[in-house]
């Protein structure tokens, strides 16, 4: 059953170098069938003009029934983009990596969802309780439960 | 109902049987007649149920597993017979609205169309329900006729397209569309080796496998009785026929997620409860307790039916017998029990407070010359007096008997006085519930006993256990006696206290007598004595208990209690 998940990801990435990334996001590092890295900015007139983030993937055996663990890298290159649903760790909270995925839903899916997510920031500040969520955060973003409350964290 | 009655009914057993008992032994004494008489009388009325009902027992019915399904079967069929749809359409719009069925048939009256897109029964842009239409298309590889297309666009598959509803079998477009139509892939697991492909009545098509993946992950997983099509934003619900073929030979699977929807339906109605004992399947119906309002006059212990020791109350999660108090104080005690107990022990036994600030201080060390770190108030640890009137001696305290000292003391017992009170209550329930605990070592004790008697002396195995029954019962009064101090502790002082304090009196008094004698020596002389004062004082005991619980129960339905604190739903 294992092989759902890679030959679903070797499709996935089979499109993506045959015909690319949207536009503002890069590729990259695809090794494995585990971990995937992206490079993604926004691009036109946003808060985010010239701010490059840096995207991981996780995948499980179960994808893509199950949805990836996605989360901004934060290391000494990057950091997390300061918006109300993304916190300080690179966690994110959106619907749509949580109880809205769909197993239809691709990498770049995700990515495009994100990239709007950004573009549509009004305001550049912190989700509340960032402090508190970071230093009890578990590693993979998956294994928090996050609220949606209503459109306001939907993207 | 038939549980009330065989609850009652049990305690008349015991005492027939214990005057059984002495009807054989003294040979048919004046007593027996009257015994007879009440046994008489049992035998004419075998449905005195309602009558016998005591006001400390609650009216409320055992339920199988079967039963529940069955119950939960009966509103499907009522609501597919009334609206005219398949059951299992029927079944959808009740765990939509969460087996409400008056609201149900009100909104579906309302807006049929409406509520069944809400409900994840047909796609937003049909307007009539085509319930009727098999929830099932099943299609081979080869009708399709829609390529997988390109990943990026997750919006393509928008449920929008009105097409008619079309017969499972007939697919008018696969002839008449493209010469050599492309061969379908599921567009999740692109494995082109599929061949067989489901769809929802929104037709979005994927390949049974991969169905069958997602619908074990959501009913594993999530543990979700309504489980939505796997297109993005698509809202419609998988009928449980679906459901059921799509799982195809996961039997267990299947299993879990038929008792996914009974648990929602038990969850969602208001007057069912699972007995919370591990692993235990049955339920409890009680609607005398489903409203919150009726919790303040009644305290609704229930026992499942599937052992006398499932005992739990319906109105909260104690899960245990807790009359005679009602759910919202028997919270509210254990509450403080648990924050406040052991705190307050330790308070008592290590602190003093400032005679001025009445802050509470801890003396770890030093001298007796304290000085209050909040008001600066400088007194002795000793007398408790002001440190001012101690002139030099700085290091010791020969002025107990003075007055200020006197003042203070008398200030400091007072701020006390309410920790103390707490403790005498809490002692006294933590000694109830201790000796409770305990009654498992004179159970085995008692049974001793028991083999003991019948050795030296004439008496059957029958015939001696009128022990247990003593044990049985101190263990059961012994409940009672510990939340009687959990209420005395909350009750306004007055007549009504005064009152209930003596009903608690009596009863606690009854019980430890009968404690005593349970714990006492057996001579084999005195065995025929012992045995006729340990089942009067069973008896006594249990029409003690009996006093204490429905008198209790009587002053809830009368509102005679009333609170030195806030109740919820009291005024």
């Amino acid at each position: 059953m294992a092989s759902i998940s890679s030959r679903r990801l070797r499709k996935e990435l089979t499109e993506i170098t045959t015909q690319g990334c949207p536009v503002g996001i890069k590729l990259l590092n695809a090794d494995n069938f585990e971990t995937w890295l992206f490079s993604i900015e926004v691009l036109g007139e946003t808060l985010y003009q010239g701010e490059v983030f840096k995207l991981m993937f996780r995948f499980d055996s179960q994808y893509p029934i199950s949805s990836p663990a996605v989360q901004f890298v934060v290391d000494n290159e990057f950091q997390a983009p300061i918006h109300p649903h993304v916190y300080s760790n690179g966690h994110i909270c959106a619907s749509i990596l949580g109880n809205e995925w769909s197993p239809v839903l691709s990498v770049s899916a995700v990515c495009v969802t994100l990239q709007s997510m950004l573009a549509s920031c009004k305001v550049k500040e912190r989700p509340q309780g960032n402090d508190q969520y970071v230093r009890y955060a578990p590693d993979n973003p998956k294994k928090t439960r996050f609220h949606y409350d209503g459109k306001h964290h939907r993207v | 109902m038939s549980s009330d009655y065989e609850y009652s009914d049990d305690d008349i057993d015991y005492s027939d049987e214990d005057d059984e008992m002495m009807d054989t032994q003294e040979d048919g004494s004046a007593s027996s007649d009257d015994d007879m008489d009440m046994d008489a009388f049992n035998e004419d009325f075998k449905v005195p149920s309602k009558a016998m009902r005591k006001t400390y027992e609650i009216e409320y019915d055992t339920l199988t597993q079967t039963a529940v399904e069955k119950a939960m079967a009966a509103d499907i069929e009522h609501i597919s017979g009334i609206f005219g749809v398949d059951a299992s359409v029927a079944s959808l719009l009740l765990r939509y609205l969460s087996w409400n069925k008056e609201r149900l048939i009100e909104k579906y009256m309302d807006n049929a169309s409406a509520v069944s897109i809400s409900a994840g029964i047909s796609p937003p842009s049909r307007s009539s329900v085509s319930s009727s239409a098999a929830p099932i298309r099943s299609h081979s590889s080869s009708t399709g006729g829609r390529s997988s297309g390109g990943l990026r666009r997750p919006t393509r598959q928008t449920p929008g397209k009105s097409r008619s509803p079309t017969p499972a079998s007939v697919y008018p477009d696969a002839p008449s569309a493209a010469p050599k139509p492309e061969p379908f892939v599921c567009p999740i697991c692109f494995d082109d080796s599929q061949t067989s492909f489901l769809s929802l009545s929104c037709d979005h098509q994927f390949c049974a496998g991969c169905w069958g993946a997602y619908l074990t992950s959501k009913i594993r997983e999530e543990g979700e009785h309504s489980i939505r099509c796997m297109a993005e934003g698509c809202a419609i619900v998988a009928p449980d026929p679906f459901v059921r073929s799509a799982l195809a030979d996961d039997i267990p699977t299947w299993e879990r997620f038929q008792e996914l929807v009974v648990r929602h339906f038990v969850a969602s109605n208001p007057s069912l409860k699972y007995c919370p004992y591990p692993s235990c399947t049955h339920t409890v119906s009680c609607p005398v307790a489903a409203h919150k309002s009726a919790l303040t006059t009644i305290v609704p212990i229930v026992s499942c039916g599937a052992s006398g020791t499932h005992k739990f109350c319906f109105g909260c999660p104690i899960e245990a017998d807790h009359r005679p108090v009602i759910c919202s104080v028997a919270k509210m005690w254990l509450k403080k029990c648990r924050d406040d107990s052991e705190t307050a022990n330790w308070i008592k036994s290590n602190t003093k407070e400032c005679s001025q600030c009445q802050s509470t201080i801890e003396k770890n060390g030093g001298c007796n010359h304290m000085t209050c770190k909040k008001c600066k108030h400088e007194f002795c640890w000793v007398c408790m007096g002001p440190w001012s009137e101690h002139g030099t001696a700085w290091y010791s305290c020969n002025r107990y008997d003075e007055k200020t000292g006197v003042d203070a003391r008398d200030a400091q017992s007072k701020s006390r006085a309410s920790l103390e009170r707490y403790l005498h209550y809490y002692n006294r329930w933590a000694n109830h519930e201790q000796s409770a605990k305990l009654s498992i070592e004179l159970y085995s004790k008692t049974e001793k006993k028991m083999e003991e008697m019948q050795v030296t002396s004439d008496l059957t195995w029958i015939e001696v256990q009128f022990m247990k029954k003593a044990v049985d019962e101190v263990e059961k009064c012994r409940t009672t006696l510990k939340w009687t101090y959990a209420m005395a502790y909350y009750l306004e002082k007055g007549n009504e206290k005064e009152l209930f304090e003596d009903n608690q009196r009596d009863l606690e008094r009854a019980v430890e007598d009968l404690s005593e004698l349970l714990e006492s020596q057996i001579d084999t002389e005195i065995i025929s004595t012992l045995r006729q004062k340990v089942t009067d004082k069973t008896v006594y005991v249990q029409k003690r208990n009996e006093i204490m619980l429905e008198d209790t129960a009587k002053g809830f339905l009368d509102g005679r209690w009333s609170w030195n604190v806030s109740v919820e739903g009291f005024d």
